[in-house]
């Protein structure tokens, strides 16, 4: 991973707004970071933090009011960049008169495929995503995990470098967020670099090289999952069981949380031999012990509360 | 295929789909009737009779589908979003205008095509055989075809930058203040100002003159239409299309899809 495939250089988004569009708001503000070759990068953040519009600037369907960006070392305003990227919009609906080997069929064609290799490929996509028994009905009668299926075979169907993907879970039920996520490392073994942009933060740790959390337009931190959220431990967990009725036992209990005959128990590390020996001589049967890490969530969570925090602060002032 | 025309075969293939094309039945109806009932009440005027109501059925049908499907052409790629994943391939915002145009002058000429016939079996019906002065109706015909690319190109500039309901009210203004653009050349008032004269005769050379398609009556009583008027409206129809056209690439081009 040495070059970037995504270069992004203080990219500003303002859309105008009410009467005469005079006013603006500020989508995405000076935006910079890269993604580099076959890496797999999420992208984190609330809703209205700007990912969609990223995603949106990047290719074409809006229009940077500062900054640039790059893709494979082509500008994005390069209608042949287009060649090499693949987009799933959020949410996205395809034109429901037609049937799903005809929508990705029609989008072949912009790519310039010839009548056989579009065939076999449209043939290849559907099976890829698990809608070739499907390929024959209209997409009106499609159900919304099914149409963010045919979205993903239209942005993989030219055989993209680069994916550009806007929550491509959304919508998906467990089985079909596991499809998605089984293509996504499948694209990943390819060598194809992925921008995905997410809510899902178990999704973000298990398949991203990298995550971006965005927060009111501004990038508030870059970085592997483990690397951003502290691999430091908060301190130890141990689950029991216990039945007895010891008096040694109840000050202890009295910390836990209890599940039928299991307890749950949060201590510090320095606590950790003196807790497990109380409980041997209580005659507890310790289950398991494991180390508690600030989680990707707990992360996000705290960079969410800062930004308002400093929203709020901001307008009680009037600054 | 180049990009443009795969635009313009899906768009087609939309309006076959979204059963557009069955207001033909209705034309064929209207026809059968007037075909029925003019042979029953009028002497000697079947013929203008039924090329007048055929002629104006094809060109009413025909303008509100350009006007209304005209409107929806990049409005409801936007509104659903079915936009943005085509613009995401290698195809230039122009080419995906051009593309829709076509697609709708396609669509308008198989469906005025139809009705063409649906006119000519009708006037089979009431008088036969056909005669060589006929064959204007097929010009006055050709021209509601040139009509309507104007207007489905001016429907397409006023949906790429405002709502479709103003854009089918601007269009349709546009068209009815086009039916009158001589009235204005030759307008004179005491007491009108002067300016306002002036005004009036250079926005009559800008609005699209609609009434030099109007050839119903020449059709109807078989009367010839010059070759030079045939090239005149075909040139005048082609130039200000592509003159909208590049208007509405220009404003689509810089539009933000939010």
């Amino acid at each position: 991973m040495t070059d970037a495939a995504i270069e992004i250089e203080n990219l500003t988004k303002d859309y105008p707004f009410g009467f005469l569009h005079l006013k603006k708001r500020r989508s995405l503000e000076g935006l910079t970071m890269k993604v580099e070759d076959g890496e797999v990068f999420g992208f984190l953040g609330p809703n209205g933090a700007g990912k969609s519009t990223t995603m949106k600037l990047l290719v074409g369907l809006t229009f940077p009011t500062a900054g640039n960006a790059r893709i494979l070392g082509k500008p994005i305003s390069d209608i042949e960049m287009h060649r090499d990227i693949g987009y799933l919009p959020e949410q996205p609906y395809f034109y429901d008169y037609l049937t799903a080997a005809e929508l990705l069929d029609y989008f072949a064609r912009f790519h310039d495929l010839k009548a056989a290799d579009r065939r076999e490929r449209v043939q290849r996509m559907l099976k890829k995503v698990g809608l070739e028994t499907a390929r024959k009905i209209q997409l009106r009668k499609y159900s919304k995990g099914m149409l963010q299926r045919v979205g993903l075979a239209q942005a993989i169907l030219h055989d993209p470098r680069v994916l550009i993907l806007d929550e491509p879970m959304s919508g998906l039920d467990p089985l079909g967020r596991r499809e998605v996520r089984d293509i996504i490392l499948e694209l990943k073994r390819e060598g194809r670099t992925i921008l995905f942009s997410t809510h899902i933060l178990s999704d973000a740790e298990m398949l991203c090289d990298r995550v971006g959390v965005i927060v009111g337009g501004k990038l508030r931190g870059v970085g592997a999952p483990d690397e951003i959220v502290g691999v430091k431990a908060h301190g130890m967990e141990i689950l029991f069981e216990y039945t007895g009725s010891s008096a040694g036992a109840v000050a202890l209990l009295g910390k836990a949380t209890q599940t039928g005959n299991r307890y749950r128990m949060q201590v510090s590390e320095e606590d950790l031999y003196a807790t497990l020996e109380q409980l041997r001589g209580a005659a507890a049967r310790i289950l398991l012990v494991t180390q508690m890490k600030a989680s990707l969530e707990e992360y996000f969570m705290h960079l969410v509360e800062a930004d308002r925090a400093q929203a709020a602060a901001v307008e009680v002032s009037g600054k | 295929m180049s990009r443009v025309s795969v635009v313009a075969w899906n768009t087609f293939r939309e309006a076959v789909r979204d059963r557009v094309l069955y207001n033909l039945v209705f034309f064929a109806l209207l026809m059968i009737a007037a075909a029925i009932l003019v042979g029953q009440v009028s002497i000697g005027i079947e013929q203008i009779v039924i090329i007048s109501l055929g002629l104006s059925a094809i060109s009413v049908i025909g303008l509100l589908m350009a006007v209304f499907i005209g409107v929806g052409l990049v409005s409801k790629e936007m509104d659903k979003r079915t936009l943005y994943a085509l613009l995401a391939k290698p195809v230039r915002r122009w080419e995906f205008l051009l593309g829709k145009f076509g697609g709708l002058l396609l669509t308008l000429v198989v469906n005025t095509a139809a009705m063409a016939a649906g006119l000519f079996a009708a006037l089979l019906y009431v008088k036969h055989p056909l005669e060589s002065s006929d064959a204007m109706v097929l010009v006055a015909v050709y021209f509601i075809l040139l009509k309507l690319a104007l207007v489905v190109a001016l429907a397409l500039l006023f949906s790429c930058y405002t709502t479709p309901l103003l854009a089918i009210l601007f269009t349709a203004g546009l068209y009815v203040a086009g039916l009158f653009v001589h009235e204005m050349r030759g307008f004179q008032s005491d007491t009108m100002a002067p300016a306002v004269q002036a005004f009036l005769r250079w926005l009559s050379y800008l609005l699209p003159n609609f009434e030099n398609f109007d050839v119903m009556a020449s059709a109807a009583h078989g009367r010839a239409i010059p070759a030079t008027l045939i090239l005149q409206n075909t040139a005048y129809s082609a130039l200000y299309c592509a003159v909208v056209l590049a208007a509405a690439a220009a404003i689509f081009s810089r539009r933000n899809l939010k």
